[in-house]
């Protein structure tokens, strides 16, 4: 059995039909072309698949396509017009936030969720924002450097 | 401008690709009429399999096939890659599937291809196996133990391998110590978790036979050796590619079965074939680090002298061995447990046993992390014995400053190091005598500060050919390096090294354009694809700056050397008169004379007017082998604070100094420090793979196996010494496991140290606050129980 939906993914309108099970993460993926957003745990422990559901960070390899039905989903690809970087893309080249970069697009997801709910963060606010994103890489302590930067360029308003 | 452009901390070049979103890891390839593969895995640690039926799983929607071990007989073993010579090494079977026994959780028993990943998941469940368990046992001494589980039957005590490493008197040592400290050490199982799963896609074109492999590898090249080996498609018909790979850590070295089944699949079905791990196969399957238990004596002089260290290891290798296993916890362990100190005499057995567990291969540091460990934690508790300052019994021991080759007691060559200059420049940064005031006046405030002071030396840039021929390693380990000058003189660099994260598209970009003057935007460096880069060894031992990065230098400076022939010619002034500086061949004293390296790049493949006997066009190759290993060493610092109440360990100040000789990118070695130390750390307080009593992986997900998490550190400071390696063209000595040999042990220092006066006996990492808090009321008890007897 299949259920029609309408997700739009990065300002495109996709109308799909999908298992009701299909994860959104899935659905995301296999549009074509917007593999960005990856799958680290399966289990919605490391961070990895963070998208941006109608501007709010959430993760979705624990979310259902049908849940989202209707719903407007930004990626890593679509935070930024194209061409262009956002800030904390900008901020995490500049202080070297990443490595392998597997984990950067959710980890900057969930740096764009931390500073809409407190664009003024502490370093401890910064870390603590991010508990929940895994990195083996960097240590986190260039991730940290790296919001606090997109933090003071965006002028400490939210993104 | 162009020489400084080494030792500039430049943002990344690969990083545009990665932030965006657009880079392509394996999971992200799509191939026309690509079909998906699903593992079905062992649930128990040892078993029989007395039944398999595929046919209810074959039978299901959108299945291609479900195969077990009787349908790949055309696959042969998982070779294993390090014989290590002199140490009785048996090497049990390593099939592809398991086909009557099951050896450790995450075993392969099966495979589906389906043609979505969903349905091949869906069809796992409706494959039937029936199995009599067996006991299992995971601990390596346990299983070392007559009477234990015994996992392959023509390999009594399930004994891998004996080796023993010897020098000195050691007997004399003991003999005449006035102290001998005794410890246990646990180092515990870690699972490396690279952020990235493993994953193949494979590729088949009947046609022509030939085989295409995408894979999270860290060596592409060795990988398609093993490849050829184990699926018989010769080596001039495979294609290995290592994409955008995210993370390793040692856990992405080994060749695994799932690939090669992958790849079985692929050839057989003629359709591409997909397979990607999710975490918890990750957790069970792929490789995992560590896992020693050692016992350990230092014997000394009242005076704080050393006198000899004597050890039994016994290493646990899980089922079976991986791909390099047997060299990890041996010659890179053994040979460097004199660490930076003058130590006379030394003998340690390491015992590699199997056990019922997943195999173990490197993980960062790599036999390392285990010999500083027991240096430095023998040091300590020397010190804490005969009531010396851990530094200045250190200071004692240390080797004295040399510039070209010490050699120590294990029969190892340091190439240079000036490890007292190390340790007194951080102690000097942290302040330490201020620090221990500190100390002692929280403590009579009741409160626990501990300081750690650790010294390291690693040996890394793997490494001699010669020598790795001589320890076992069916390899070579030189490195290798293409440098071509394009008619506008944008450079192509093809490295046969594969970074995965650590930066060497940019530090191998500014090597080339601190070298030859061009713009390092103009330099575009090319790894991980057998079809397109020279034979190389691949990614890991920190050597791809040591070794691979002087392939490139040297190649570099051949083109060089060329294009300075041929500015000569057009200049119409001898080779000897040229002079260069900053992109330009000039002739000496008249620097308007000159040619730029763009220009010479012209003109070389225009060809018009070359000189006499010089090649068309501007290019060059090296092949490098290094005449000795590089050791890069330096002193850690960490600061905690113990809550007795809780067993809590609040990490207050971390300082990391590491020498690894000049920094082509300060930044990007700082971020290779800040990385490993956290991975250390990770081992001292939260990190370890449990297996319960009847095998099972107790920690098989991220919830729970405690990874390091933002929130949980501390900032590290980062300083550094500079002391060439003398054999290195540019001095270079690799800086990606530095971290994680040293955070380790100092961090477990800091926290022993602020434990001291709690009489604590040593605790078993990780350092957890309810292992903590237990040896706090032990500790109390014990006193107690003292107290009493005097009364």
């Amino acid at each position: 059995m299949k259920v029609p939906v309408g997700i739009t993914v990065n300002g495109r309108r996709y109308q799909r039909d999908v298992e009701p099970r299909q994860l959104l993460v899935h659905f995301i993926r296999d549009l074509g072309g917007v593999t960005g957003t990856k799958i680290g745990c399966d289990t919605s422990q490391c961070g990895a698949c963070t998208v941006l559901l109608d501007g709010v960070a959430i993760r979705s390899c624990t979310c259902l396509a049908v849940q989202v039905d209707g719903s407007a989903v930004t990626t890593i690809e679509g935070l930024a017009p194209p061409g262009k970087l956002h800030p904390l893309q900008e901020a995490f080249w500049n202080k070297h936030g990443l490595q392998c970069g597997f984990c950067t697009p959710g980890m900057i997801l969930a740096s764009h969720e931390l500073l809409r709910q407190n664009p003024t963060p502490s370093d401890a606010e910064i870390r603590h924002g991010l508990e929940g994103n895994m990195c083996r890489c960097t240590g986190y302590q260039n991730i940290v450097r790296a919001v606090r930067e997109a933090s003071i360029t965006m002028g400490g308003k939210q993104p | 401008m162009s020489s400084r452009i080494f030792g500039s901390g430049i943002r990344r070049r690969e990083d545009p690709r990665l932030i965006t979103g657009t880079a392509l890891y394996t999971d992200d390839l799509t191939l026309p009429a690509m079909v998906h593969a699903a593992m079905l895995r062992s649930p128990h640690a040892y078993a029989r399999i007395t039944r398999i039926d595929v046919s209810r799983a074959k039978a299901a929607p959108g299945v291609l096939a479900a195969y077990t071990a009787a349908d790949i007989d055309a696959l042969k073993p998982v070779p294993c890659a390090w014989l290590l010579p002199n140490a009785n090494l048996k090497i049990a079977g390593y099939p592809c599937m398991a086909r009557d026994t099951v050896r450790y959780v995450g075993d392969i028993v099966a495979v589906v291809v389906a043609e979505t990943a969903y349905q091949a998941y869906d069809a796992l469940d409706l494959l039937e196996v029936d199995y009599d368990a067996l006991p299992a046992v995971t601990d390596p001494k346990a299983a070392a133990q007559p009477g234990a589980p015994q996992l392959h039957a023509d390999i009594p005590n399930n004994e891998a391998f004996h080796w023993v490493v010897a020098g000195g008197d050691i007997d004399a040592a003991f003999k005449n110590a006035e102290v001998i400290v005794k410890e246990r050490i646990v180092q515990q199982r870690l699972i490396p978790n690279a952020m990235e799963p493993r994953a193949a896609l494979a590729q088949w074109s009947g046609a022509s036979g030939e085989l295409t492999l995408w894979n999270t590898t860290q060596n592409p090249h060795i990988l398609r050796y093993l490849t050829s080996v184990v699926t018989g498609v010769p080596e001039d018909k495979l294609r290995v590619v290592a994409p955008e790979v995210g993370g390793g850590f040692g856990s992405k070295i080994a060749a695994y079965p799932a690939d090669f089944i992958t790849c079985f699949c692929a050839m057989t079905l003629n359709r591409p074939v997909k397979w990607n791990e999710t975490r918890s196969e990750n957790y069970q399957a792929t490789t995992h680090g560590r896992d020693h238990i050692q016992e350990v004596e230092l014997a000394a002089k009242k005076d704080g002298t050393i006198l000899g260290l004597r050890a039994e290891i016994w290493a646990g290798m899980g089922a079976y061995l991986s791909t390099a296993a047997p060299g990890i916890p041996t010659i890179l362990h053994g040979l460097m447990l004199s660490g930076v100190y003058n130590l006379p005499a030394v003998k340690e057995h390491v015992h590699g046993v199997y056990t019922n567990a997943t195999p173990v291969e490197a993980y960062r540091g790599a036999g390392r992390p285990e010999a500083t460990f027991m240096i430095e934690r023998m040091m300590d508790k020397l010190a804490s014995t005969i009531g010396m300052d851990p530094v200045d019994l250190r200071l004692k021991n240390m080797i004295p400053r040399f510039e070209n080759g010490h050699t120590v007691i294990t029969g190892l060559t340091y190439d240079s190091g000036d490890y007292p200059a190390g340790l007194k420049k951080i102690l000097d940064h942290v302040k330490y005598k201020e620090l221990r005031k500190e100390q002692a006046d929280a403590r009579k405030k009741g409160r626990y500060i501990g300081i750690g002071v650790a010294s390291y030396v690693e040996i890394c840039g793997l490494g001699p050919s010669q020598v790795a021929g001589a320890i076992g390693f069916q390899g070579g380990l030189w490195e290798s390096a293409i440098v071509r000058v394009h008619p506008t003189g944008k450079v192509h660099v093809f490295i046969g090294a594969s970074p995965h994260g650590q930066g060497e598209e940019t530090t191998f970009a500014q090597l080339v354009a601190s070298e030859i003057g061009v713009d390092t935007n103009d330099v575009k460096v090319f790894h991980g694809d057998t079809d397109v880069t020279p034979m190389g060894w691949g990614t890991y031992g920190s050597r791809t700056t040591a070794v691979g990065g002087a392939a490139l230098i040297l190649a570099t400076r051949k083109v060089k050397e060329k294009a300075k022939v041929i500015a000569a010619h057009l200049l119409e002034a001898s080779v000897e008169d040229m002079d260069y500086a900053d992109g330009r061949f000039f002739v000496k004293g008249s620097p308007d004379k000159a040619k730029t390296i763009q220009e010479v790049a012209l003109m070389a493949h225009l060809s018009w007017n070359m000189p006499k006997d010089v090649e068309s066009g501007l290019e060059a190759s090296m092949f490098y082998d290094p005449p000795n290993f590089t050791y890069p060493f330096g002193s850690h610092v960490a600061v905690v604070e113990v809550d007795p109440e809780t067993g809590q360990i609040d990490l207050k100040r971390y300082v990391a100094l590491d020498d690894c000789g000049p920094q082509i990118n300060p930044v990007i070695v700082e971020g290779q420090v800040h990385g490993g130390v956290v991975q250390g750390l990770g081992q001292a307080l939260w990190e370890e793979a449990v297996y319960d009593e009847n095998g099972q992986l107790v920690t098989g997900s991220m919830l729970d196996y405690a990874l390091p998490r933002a929130d949980t550190l501390c900032d590290i400071e980062v300083i550094s010494t500079v002391t060439p390696s003398p054999h290195h063209p540019l001095g270079l000595k690799g800086v990606g496991e530095a971290g994680t040999i040293a955070s380790t042990v100092t961090m477990y220092s800091a926290v022993m140290d602020g434990l001291a006066p709690l009489g604590v006996q040593p605790l078993r990492m990780p350092m957890t606050a309810e292992r903590v808090w237990r040896a706090i009321q032990e500790g109390k008890a014990q006193r107690a129980e003292g107290k009493a007897q005097k009364a």
